[in-house]
């Protein structure tokens, strides 16, 4: 069985932190070893070598900086780990401020220098922090479908017909049309109701012939998406296996007012209803209507369908 | 033109509707001649069948004369005298090559409803609600029909339009029914239901060999019918015990094969039974009163067969599980794939070996169609099967 493995695209896991959780677990690490290695010359150099407190007091935050530079190095919870380093700076810049009071001289030169250095990497951390907590709910937004079908032709043929981006229409209801600028690039277009459309670029970034194709929109577009389709020998000769995973960041506002309409209160039937009618069209020629559901790959028809109803009596 | 459309439950009428269009490459237009009320109209009209909207058009039996045909359908044209199946079915799906056009796997453009009651979407049906296509019916003055090269086949002149509408459904329903028993020489077969289905499904049983039939029903005119057209044995089960009556008539065995053609309303002898599966239904709290079901499991010998094609739309309440389970019963069901049978079964009509339209007791004008819902429902003036004359 192949199984469909995750599409890479970094622009649906967020926006990515400027300083990297690793990056600061780094930090950390140094800051802490250093302290605990050498508290004589972290004392002198911080400006706080004459308080008899900063012997027990530095070994204390160098031990802080290991837990920190642990947790953030592991990669679990980074946000939460970002946010503690955040409260440490806190308390470092509080005692710092205590020194400083204290303190003339030289002495007071280095402690407000100390105070400083803490203070942009309080600065570093703070934004660390957001980012990552931003990024966490990015990806938490992002909304991911695996949806399959069985089709009764071969891989080749489901294959040729979907790398023609430009059939898509024929079977996504809320496609308007797709165009290919060339071999790789396409502009799509969606309608929902009330006329709101959506537009994007998108690129086809593996193409592997009779078996799938990866695609992903450009960077820039409002509605960041991609997906992959396979097409799997079904067994038992029973055709193909085509199997979709779909990923898209739906944004806030207006925008995503408009793609959530697009694509209805349940994405994931809509999509497995786009699959029958790509079934139907490789299988009978068409997708198939019916006097309730004239028109055939209309969503907004097949939810509005209604009967035969009696003519108006001009027309009798 | 005129047509018959569903306005509520009990109520239908014949309205004035914009003529059909073809609509797929593949569809034509007939111009019908015969069209006929179904047992399976009749839970429309009681409104069991979910999905159904005031104004759909009824009827899934039905022939006549093609009129147009879409750009893709070659072996018919316009003058062609057909007879076309109830379901509809596309032919290039696995399911249609595998014979099973029932259910199809692309006839129903809103098989998304369906999937959601029955895990999986069962082919289109004409006239037979919104969850299972929302195609108008053939109670009409034309209909379009999908898939014009696959379902529908030609009559010859010499087949009468009240032979030939019998392929539409009741005739193969039947006929799959006593198919599904796999009859062996010297079998009892055992027919719940005399109404159309139910007297084709005995007429079969004897075609097919069976050494004894046995019919049950609750109306002697039509227990009368499968004992002067089949020579079956009746059993009346408003006067008998069933299950007593079987097992004295098989000394003890019970019948070989049992097949339900009664579907989701029955009726029961015993009036507590009766009582407790029609209030449950009526509160919608199950969908069916499956007497029938549950009596031909009881009744059915040991390492038996029962044979499903009454109709069920739903749910089944107290389905006697140990006994099944327990005497190794073998269950086959579906609704008809009737393409299967249409040809081999229009050759023994034209051969002689049976004429299904023993069964049809009134023919009326389409105007007439009210009237007659109301007599094949009420079961008056000993009605067994409505044919109405376009
Ligand atoms: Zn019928
Ligand atoms: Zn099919």
């Amino acid at each position: 069985m192949s199984r469909v493995d995750t599409v890479l695209l970094p622009e649906l896991d967020g926006p990515v932190p400027a300083t990297p959780p690793s990056a600061l677990g780094l930090l950390s690490l140094a800051l802490g070893v250093g302290t605990l290695v050498a508290p004589g010359p972290v004392a002198r150099l911080t400006g706080v070598d004459d308080s008899p407190a900063a012997r027990a007091v530095l070994p204390a935050i160098g031990l802080r900086e290991l837990g920190s530079a642990a947790g953030l190095l592991s990669g679990r919870r980074p946000a939460g780990w970002a946010w503690s380093r955040v409260a440490g700076d806190a308390m470092d810049l509080t005692l710092l401020g205590r020194a400083l009071a204290d303190r003339g001289g030289a002495r007071r030169r280095r402690v407000a220098l100390t105070t400083l250095a803490v203070a942009g990497i309080t600065a570093v951390d703070v934004l660390a922090a957001v980012r990552v907590g931003q990024a966490r709910r990015a990806r938490a937004r992002v909304i991911r479908l695996e949806i399959a079908v069985t089709v009764n032709r071969s891989p080749a043929e489901a294959y040729r017909f979907w790398r023609d981006m430009e059939n898509l229409p024929r079977f996504m209801a809320h496609l308007e049309s797709v165009r290919a600028d060339d071999l790789r690039r396409s502009h799509w277009i969606a309608r929902g109701p009330a006329g709101h459309r959506v537009e994007w670029d998108a690129e086809i970034i593996d193409d592997q012939p009779n078996k799938s194709i990866t695609w992903r929109s450009l960077p820039g577009t409002g509605v960041p998406n991609a997906g992959r389709v396979c097409f799997v020998p079904a067994p038992g000769d029973r055709g193909t296996e085509v199997r979709v995973e779909l990923r898209y960041a739906p944004p806030a506002g207006a925008l995503g007012r408009a793609v959530a309409k697009i694509l209805g209160e349940e994405p994931e039937q809509q999509v497995r209803d786009d699959l029958r009618r790509f079934k139907q069209v490789l299988e009978t020629g068409e997708v198939i209507r019916s006097e309730g559901s004239p028109n055939g790959i209309s969503v907004r028809q097949q939810a509005m369908q209604r009967p035969a109803q009696p003519l108006p009596a001009s027309r009798r | 033109m005129k047509a018959t459309a569903w306005m509520g439950t009990d109520s239908v009428k014949v309205i004035d509707v914009p003529d059909p269009k073809i609509m797929n490459a593949r569809d034509a237009i007939v111009r019908i001649s015969t069209t006929a009320i179904c047992g399976s109209d009749l839970h429309l009209y009681h409104g069991y069948i979910p999905a159904m909207r005031k104004g759909d058009i009824l009827g899934h039996e039905f022939m006549g004369e093609v009129v147009e045909v879409g750009p893709q359908v070659r072996n018919l044209a316009p003058g062609d005298r057909v007879v076309v199946p109830f379901p509809i079915a596309c032919g290039h799906c696995s399911s249609c090559q595998r014979g099973l056009y029932s259910v199809c796997e692309n006839s129903n453009p809103n098989a998304g409803i369906a999937e959601k009651i029955m895990g999986h979407s069962p082919a289109g049906i004409f006239g037979y609600s919104h969850l299972l296509g929302g195609y108008a019916g053939g109670q009409a003055e034309y209909a379009r029909v999908p898939f014009a090269d696959v379902g529908p086949i030609k009559v010859p002149d010499e087949v009468s339009d009240d032979q030939a509408v019998m392929l539409a459904d009741v005739f193969p329903t039947g006929y799959m029914g006593a198919e599904m028993c796999d009859i062996k020489p010297g079998q009892v077969i055992a027919v719940w239901g005399a109404g159309p289905v139910g007297l084709l499904a005995a007429a079969s049983a004897r075609l097919l060999g069976a050494e004894r039939v046995i019919v049950i029903d609750r109306f002697p005119y039509r227990l009368r019918l499968a004992e002067e057209h089949i020579d079956a044995e009746t059993i009346n089960y408003d006067d008998v015990d069933v299950l007593d009556a079987l097992n004295a008539m098989t000394a003890g065995r019970g019948p070989d094969a049992c097949i339900d053609a009664v579907g989701l309303e029955g009726h029961h002898g015993n009036a507590a039974m009766y009582a407790y599966d029609r209030a449950k239904q009526a509160a919608r709290v199950e969908t069916e009163r499956p007497f029938a079901l549950r009596q031909a499991i009881l009744a059915c010998r040991s390492g038996g067969v029962v044979s499903v094609v009454g109709a069920y739309g739903g749910f089944v309440d107290k389905f006697p599980m140990g006994a099944f389970m327990n005497r190794s019963l073998v269950m086959r069901t579906g609704q008809c794939h009737v393409q299967r049978y249409t040809r081999p079964l229009l050759e023994r009509i034209q051969r002689g070996e049976i004429d299904p339209s023993f069964i049809v007791s009134h023919r009326m004008p389409l105007r007439d169609a009210p009237k007659g819902y109301k007599i094949f429902q009420k079961k008056q003036d000993d009605c067994t099967k409505v044919l109405l004359k376009v």
